[in-house]
C-alpha cells in the first residue's frame, strides 16, 4: 500500500490565483498538508478559463512550486471546478420493495439510488456530483441505512451538482495538457466545506460561503448532509471593478485600495476622510474619499450576501443553519465581513479555518487555501474508501462508489 | 381621429388629482378645503374604511369583489391585480384631464402597484402624469423599502415626472414630542403642499412661465430624490425673509440640499407690487447657493398676493442617471410613438424655450406578462391616432458609459434581470456626494 498514491494533491484554478496543495496520507490514514504552491492567475474570469495558455502556465508554476516545497512528485490531482453554469438541485428516487417479507435488501438500495440518479438533464450538462442524502422508508425520513428494515417503498434523496460539459472540460484540458492525471473533478464549494466543517457542525447545520475572486460558492449542510449548493459569478473582482469605476482609478489601484482600506462595514465616522494616493499605480497625489470607497464596497458585499440570503430563504433553509455561517476564500480577508454576514443573515458568522486537517499551520489558517485543502481532503476520503474496498465485499463497494460520483 | 382635448387649444389646463392607497387618500384629505379653483380630487383605495374617511370629490373602492374592501395587506402583486381589473374604470376617471397628479405612499400594496396601473391608464387616455410619492420610513422595514423602490422604478417608467419624497427626511422636521400620527400627518401635508404649489405653477400663466415640461425636466432623471418646499413671506423685507427661510428650511437640510441639487425649479408668486430688485436679489441668493445645478426660474403675478411673496421650489438631488442599466434597455417599451406632425410642431416650439438635459434616460420597463405585452402592442399599433399625446422629445440612443472592464468578454452575470457586473451603487442609484 505504500506507493505514491499516498500523496494527494488538490488543484484549484481560481480567478485570482492558482493553488496546489499537497497532502500526504500517513500510515494511520491521517491527512497531513506538506506543501503548497501558488501563482497569480491570469487566464481565468469568473472562475472559468478565458485564456487557456496563460492558465496552463500558471498551473505549471503552481505545481512546480508545490513539488519543490513538499519534495514529492505530483502525478495526479483532484481538480476543483466552479463557474456560473454549475448548479445544484435535489432529486428523489423511488423504489418499491418487492420481496415477500418486505425486508429491504442491498439490491433494493442499489436500485433506489440508481433511480434517484436517473436525472433528466439537458444533453450538454454533466453531473459533477450526486451526493446521497437520507433514505425514506414508507414516508419515514432520516434513515441512514435502510438495509434490513421492513417497508413497502424505499426512497432516497440525492443532491445533484451539474454543469455545462464543455465548460467543465476547459480546466480539465488545461491540466491534461501538463501531463497530469485528473483523479476526479470536485465542486469548489463542496471542497471548501470539507476543509472547514467538522462533523458536528455538519450535523447542526452550517452555511459555507467561499468568497473568491471571481465567483462565490455556497453550500448548506444540515443533518450532516448537503442540502443546497449554489454559485454566484460575483466576487472580489467585482468589488475592485466597482471601486475603479466609482473612484475613477485604474483597476490595479482599486485592487490595492480594496486591500489596504477596504472594509465590509460602513460607518458615519468616515465622513470627510480622504486618502492621498501614492506609489506605483499612477495618479499619485490624487485624493480619494474614504467614505465613497467604503460605501461602494459595502453595497456590493451586501448585495452578494443578500442574493444568497434570498436564495436560502426561498428554499427555507435559513432556520436550519444552526452552527452558523463560515466564510472562506479571499473575501474572508475583508475586515468586518463576519459582522456584515451576521447583519444580513441574522445568524452567527465566523471565518472558516481548515480545522480538521493537520499540517502546515501557516497554510491552514489562510482562508484562501480552504478550497485546495478541501480538495486534498476529498481525495483522502476517496483514497481511504478505495483502500477499504480492497478488503470488504463488493456490495459495500458499490454503495460507497455512488458517494464519489 | 380623436381630437386633442379642447384645453390644448384654449391653453387651459385641466388637472385631476388622484390619491392612491392609504397615504394617497390621506394626502387628499389634507388637500381638501374644496374651493372652485381646486382641481377635482379622486380617491382610490382597496380599503373601504380608509376610503370612507377620505375627503375627496369622487371615490372608487378598488377590487371590491376581490379584497372585499379589506385592503391588500401590503401585497403589491395583489394591488396590481386588483387595479388592472379596474383599468376601464380608471380610464374613465382620467378622461378629460390633461394633467393627472398621482399622490401615493410607496411601500404598501395599493399605493405601490395601483399607482403604476393608474399612471398607465392616464397616459393611455392622453394625459400627462405627474407622480408625487413618498418613500417609507426606515423603521417600516427592509421589505417595504424594497417594494417601494421597485414601485418607484415602475412608476418612473410610466409617468412623465415623479417627485419622490423620502419620509425619512421628515425626521429633520419632527421633534421629540411629535407623535407618529403627527409625523404621518406631516408627510401628507407635504404631499398636499407640493400639489398646490405645482398645480398653481401649471394652471397660471406667469410673467416668466414655467410649464409642465420644466417640471418634467427637473424631476426626470432616474433615481433622483426631490424635495419641494413652498415658503411665504410678507412685509417690506420679504425677499430677505424668504432667503432666510430657505436657508434654514429643514426639508432642504438647512439649505445644504440646494448646494447638492442637480436641477432646481424656482417659481415666485407675488402681488402686482413685486419689484425687480426683489426678484434679482432672491435669484442671486438662490443661484449663488447652487452653482452646479441647472436652475429653471419662473415668476407669477397674482392679485391676491399683494404685499406677499411665495416661492415654490422643486429641487432634485444628485442624479446618477447617466449610463444607467444599459442591459435593460432592450426591454424598454417603445414609449414615444411618433406624434402627429401638427402637434409635434407646436410642442417643439414650446419645448425649445426650456433648457432640456442633454441626455435622456430611458427607464426600465415595468414587468409585464406576455399577454399584457401583446395587449399593449395591439393597442399601440391599432389605434395610434387615438393616442392624442405622446412624449414629444426624441429619445436618444443609450450610450454605454460604464465599461464593464474586465468582465467585458465574459458571460454577464444576470440575476433577476439585473446585470450584476455593473456596480451595485449605480444600479441602486445611490449618490456619492
Amino acid at each position: 500500500m505504500f506507493e505514491s498514491s499516498n500523496i494527494i494533491v488538490g488543484l484549484e484554478i481560481g480567478t485570482s490565483k492558482v493553488c496546489a496543495v499537497v497532502g500526504e496520507l500517513n500510515s494511520a490514514g491521517v491527512l497531513n498538508i506538506i506543501g503548497i504552491g501558488q501563482s497569480r492567475s491570469r487566464g481565468v474570469r469568473k472562475g472559468e478559463i478565458s485564456d487557456a495558455s496563460a492558465a496552463e502556465e500558471d498551473v505549471r508554476n503552481a505545481i512546480v512550486e508545490a513539488e519543490h516545497m513538499s519534495n514529492a512528485e505530483i502525478r495526479s490531482v483532484y481538480l476543483g471546478v466552479t463557474g456560473h453554469h454549475v448548479r445544484g438541485f435535489n432529486n428523489r428516487g423511488v423504489h418499491p420493495v418487492v420481496s415477500a417479507d418486505r425486508e429491504i435488501t442491498e439490491d433494493d438500495v442499489q436500485d433506489v439510488i440508481k433511480n434517484a440518479k436517473a436525472i433528466n438533464l439537458p444533453t450538454e450538462n454533466n453531473v459533477v456530483h450526486a451526493i446521497r442524502q437520507h433514505f425514506h422508508v414508507d414516508g419515514q425520513d432520516g434513515i441512514l441505512n435502510p438495509v434490513g428494515m421492513c417497508g413497502a417503498r424505499v426512497e432516497v434523496d440525492v443532491h445533484v451538482i451539474h454543469g455545462n460539459i464543455n465548460r467543465l472540460q476547459n480546466p480539465i484540458r488545461v491540466v491534461s495538457g501538463l501531463q497530469l492525471e485528473i483523479e476526479t473533478i470536485v465542486f469548489n464549494g463542496m471542497a471548501s466545506s470539507l476543509a472547514l466543517l467538522t462533523n458536528e457542525q455538519k450535523e447542526l447545520g452550517a452555511l459555507v460561503i467561499d468568497f473568491g475572486g471571481g465567483t462565490t460558492e455556497y453550500v448548506v449542510y444540515c443533518d450532516g448532509i448537503i442540502k443546497h449548493t449554489g454559485v454566484l459569478a460575483l466576487g472580489g473582482d467585482h468589488v475592485s471593478h466597482d471601486l475603479a469605476i466609482g473612484l475613477r482609478i485604474p483597476m490595479g489601484r482599486a485592487e490595492q485600495l480594496k486591500i489596504e482600506h477596504g472594509s465590509a462595514l460602513f460607518d458615519a465616522s468616515l465622513h470627510g476622510k480622504t486618502i492621498t494616493l501614492s506609489g506605483e499605480f499612477g495618479q499619485s497625489g490624487k485624493t480619494i474619499n474614504l467614505e465613497h470607497l467604503r460605501q461602494i464596497m459595502t453595497l456590493r458585499l451586501e448585495e452578494i450576501f443578500q442574493i444568497i440570503e434570498q436564495d436560502l430563504a426561498k428554499v427555507g433553509l435559513l432556520d436550519y443553519v444552526r452552527a452558523g455561517i463560515f466564510i472562506c476564500g479571499g473575501g474572508a480577508r475583508v475586515p468586518g465581513i463576519q459582522k456584515l454576514a451576521e447583519k444580513i443573515f441574522q445568524l452567527p458568522a465566523s471565518l472558516g479555518k481548515a480545522n480538521s486537517i493537520n499540517g502546515l499551520t501557516s497554510a491552514l489558517d489562510q482562508p484562501e487555501f480552504a478550497t485546495a485543502i478541501g480538495l486534498t481532503r476529498f481525495g483522502s476520503l476517496q483514497q481511504k474508501r478505495r483502500d477499504r474496498n480492497g478488503f470488504i465485499f463488493n456490495g459495500i463497494k458499490a454503495m460507497k462508489e455512488m458517494l464519489q460520483k | 381621429m380623436k381630437t386633442l382635448p379642447d384645453s390644448t387649444l384654449t391653453g387651459k389646463i385641466s388637472i385631476k388629482i388622484f390619491g392612491v392607497g392609504g397615504a394617497g387618500c390621506n394626502a387628499l384629505s389634507a388637500l381638501a378645503k374644496p374651493s372652485a379653483a381646486r382641481p377635482k380630487t379622486i380617491a382610490l383605495n382597496t380599503d373601504s374604511q380608509c376610503l370612507a374617511s377620505c375627503l375627496a370629490d369622487e371615490k372608487l373602492c378598488l377590487g371590491a369583489k376581490i379584497t372585499y374592501g379589506m385592503g391588500t395587506g401590503g401585497d403589491s402583486e395583489l394591488g396590481r391585480f386588483v387595479a388592472e381589473n379596474e383599468i376601464e374604470h380608471l380610464k374613465e376617471f382620467c378622461e378629460g384631464a390633461n394633467v393627472v397628479f398621482i399622490l401615493a405612499g410607496l411601500g404598501g400594496g395599493t399605493g405601490t402597484a395601483a399607482s403604476c396601473v393608474l399612471a398607465q391608464a392616464a397616459k393611455d387616455s392622453g394625459a400627462f402624469v405627474l407622480g408625487i410619492v413618498t418613500m417609507p420610513f426606515e423603521f417600516e422595514g427592509r421589505r417595504r423599502a424594497r417594494q417601494a423602490q421597485l414601485g418607484l422604478q415602475q412608476l418612473r417608467s410610466v409617468a412623465d415626472a415623479v417627485i419622490c419624497f423620502p419620509n425619512e427626511k421628515l425626521f429633520k422636521v419632527v421633534n421629540e414630542k411629535d407623535t407618529v400620527t403627527d409625523a404621518f400627518k406631516m408627510a401628507n401635508e407635504f404631499l398636499a403642499e407640493g400639489v398646490v404649489g405645482i398645480s398653481r405653477l401649471l394652471t397660471q400663466t406667469g410673467l416668466i412661465n414655467v410649464d409642465f415640461a420644466d417640471v418634467c425636466s427637473v424631476t426626470r432623471s432616474l433615481n433622483s430624490e426631490s424635495s419641494f418646499v413652498t415658503v411665504e413671506a410678507g412685509g417690506k423685507d420679504r425677499a430677505q425673509q424668504i432667503v432666510e427661510k430657505l436657508s434654514t428650511h429643514p426639508l432642504l437640510e438647512d439649505g445644504e440640499l440646494l448646494e447638492n441639487s442637480d436641477a432646481l425649479l424656482v417659481n415666485l408668486t407675488g402681488g402686482p407690487d413685486l419689484t425687480m430688485a426683489e426678484v434679482t436679489r432672491l435669484m442671486k441668493e438662490i443661484s449663488g447657493r447652487c452653482e452646479k445645478s441647472r436652475i429653471i426660474f419662473g415668476a407669477l403675478i397674482e392679485e391676491t398676493f399683494a404685499d406677499r411673496l411665495s416661492v415654490t421650489l422643486v429641487a432634485s438631488g444628485k442624479s446618477l442617471g447617466e449610463g444607467k442599466i444599459v442591459s435593460q434597455m432592450k426591454t424598454t417599451r417603445p414609449t414615444s410613438a411618433p406624434a402627429d406632425e401638427s402637434e409635434t410642431d407646436e410642442q417643439l416650439v414650446d419645448a425649445s424655450s426650456t433648457s432640456r438635459p442633454a441626455s435622456r434616460i430611458v427607464p426600465p420597463a415595468p414587468e409585464i406578462t406576455e399577454e399584457k405585452k401583446e395587449q399593449l402592442f395591439t393597442k399601440q399599433t391599432g389605434s395610434r391616432q387615438k393616442k392624442s399625446r405622446s412624449r414629444f422629445s426624441q429619445n436618444e440612443l443609450p450610450l454605454e458609459i460604464i465599461s464593464k472592464g474586465r468582465f467585458e468578454k465574459s458571460e454577464p452575470t444576470i440575476h433577476r434581470g439585473e446585470d450584476l457586473d455593473l456596480p451595485t451603487y449605480i444600479r441602486r442609484g445611490i449618490a456619492l456626494n
